[in-house]
C-alpha cells in the first residue's frame, strides 16, 4: 500500500474516532436536568460493561474453563469489595493457575 | 499532581490488559502486510480495539473511504454516550481545551474507571489515560516487531485483566443499587443474543455493544428513574 493511501485512511479512522469521543465531551457541558436522561446516563456504564463482559469473557483465555475460573474469582473478590487492580490481578492469577492444572 | 498520580495508578491494570490485545493487533497488522511503524502509528493515533481491527481490513482496498467512515461510526458510536456520561461527572474546571484534548482517550476501559469516580477531574483523567495509551502503542509495536514474545499462558491470563476490572466496577454497584441488577441482566441477555444467534451475530461487536447498552439503559431509565437529589453537592466539589 502506498503512503498516500495509508495516511488518508489513517486520517479518516483516527479523525472519525476522535470526533465521536471529543465532540460530545467538549460540547455537552451543561448539567442535564431531565430525570430520565440522567438515569439513562447513570445506567450506561454498567450496561456497556456488562454487554462487553458476557459472554466475551468466557472466550478471553485459551480455554473456557480457565476463563470461568477467572470470572468466578473476579465476582467473589468484587463482592468482598476489593479494588479494581486487586480483582484484575487475582482473576489473571486464577486463570494462570487453572491452566497449569487443567 | 496527587490526582495525576492517583490516576496513573488506576491506569496500570488497564495498561496490562491492553498488552495482550495490542500484541494481537500488531501481529495481525504484520500478517496483513503493514509495516511495524504503520501498525504502531495506527494504535498511537486511534486507541480503539474493535475499530482498529476492522479498520486495517478496510484499508487494504483502495478508495474504500466512505465505508471506513461508516464502519468507524457504527463500531465507535458507544464512545459518544460514554463522553456525555463522563462529561456530566466532570469537575467544573475540567472544561474547554482540556476536554478537547483528553476526550481523545475515552476508551471503554478508561471510561469504566472514570465512571466509578464521583467527580472526574482533568488531572486524574490525564493520569488514568497515560499508561493505557503507552501500553496500547508499545504492545502493538512489540507485537509487530517480534511476534508473540510473551509465553502463551501469560498472554492467556492477561486476557482476563480487563474483564476482571469490569466486574469489579459492576458488582459493587449491583449490591448498592438494586435496579442496576436489572439493567445488567438485560444487557447480558441481549449481548448473548448478538453473540450466538445466527445472522445478527454478524453485526460488528462494537456496534452490538452500543445497541445492547442503549436498550438496557433506556429500560432502566424508564422503569427505575434514579433519585439524584442527594448527589447535587458532589458536582460542585
Amino acid at each position: 500500500m502506498n503512503n498516500t493511501q495509508f495516511f488518508t485512511y489513517l486520517l479518516i479512522m483516527s479523525g472519525v474516532t476522535y470526533l465521536i469521543r471529543a465532540l460530545p465531551f467538549a460540547l455537552i457541558t451543561r448539567k442535564i436536568e431531565n430525570k430520565t436522561i440522567r438515569s439513562f446516563l447513570y445506567y450506561i456504564p454498567y450496561a456497556v460493561l456488562s454487554a462487553m463482559t458476557v459472554p466475551a469473557v468466557f472466550y478471553a483465555t485459551s480455554n473456557p474453563i480457565s476463563a470461568l475460573a477467572g470470572f468466578a474469582a473476579a465476582v467473589v473478590f468484587s463482592l468482598k469489595g476489593c479494588s479494581l487492580t486487586t480483582v484484575a490481578v487475582i482473576a489473571c492469577a486464577c486463570v494462570y493457575v487453572t491452566e497449569l492444572l487443567v | 499532581m496527587n490526582n495525576y498520580i492517583r490516576g496513573l495508578k488506576s491506569g496500570i491494570p488497564i495498561g496490562l490488559g491492553y498488552l495482550s490485545v495490542s500484541f494481537t493487533f500488531g501481529i495481525m497488522a504484520i500478517t496483513l502486510g503493514y509495516t511495524w511503524w504503520q501498525a504502531t502509528l495506527i494504535s498511537l493515533l486511534t486507541v480503539t480495539s474493535a475499530g482498529q481491527f476492522s479498520g486495517i481490513k478496510t484499508m487494504l482496498v483502495p478508495g474504500n473511504y466512505a465505508e471506513m467512515v461508516i464502519s468507524q461510526l457504527t463500531i465507535n458510536v458507544r464512545y459518544s454516550f460514554m463522553s456525555i456520561s463522563i462529561g456530566q461527572k466532570a469537575s467544573t474546571r475540567f472544561s474547554g481545551l482540556k476536554r478537547w484534548i483528553l476526550g481523545f482517550f475515552m476508551t471503554d476501559e478508561i471510561f469504566a474507571v472514570a465512571a466509578a469516580e464521583k467527580v472526574v477531574g482533568a488531572a486524574f483523567f490525564a493520569g488514568l489515560s497515560t499508561i493505557p495509551w503507552i501500553g496500547w502503542t508499545l504492545g502493538t509495536m512489540v507485537g509487530a516487531l517480534m511476534g508473540n514474545v510473551l509465553p502463551a499462558k501469560l498472554l492467556s491470563a492477561l486476557g482476563l485483566a480487563i474483564y476482571g476490572m469490569f466486574i469489579a466496577i459492576i458488582v459493587p454497584e449491583m449490591q448498592k443499587v438494586r435496579p442496576v441488577i436489572w439493567v445488567v441482566l438485560i444487557a447480558v441477555a441481549l449481548s448473548c443474543l448478538f453473540y450466538y444467534v445466527p445472522v445478527i451475530r454478524e453485526i460488528p461487536s462494537g456496534f452490538s455493544v452500543s445497541i445492547c447498552a442503549i436498550a438496557a439503559a433506556i429500560v432502566g431509565a424508564l422503569l427505575f428513574p434514579k433519585d439524584f437529589s442527594d448527589e447535587e453537592e458532589a458536582y460542585d466539589e
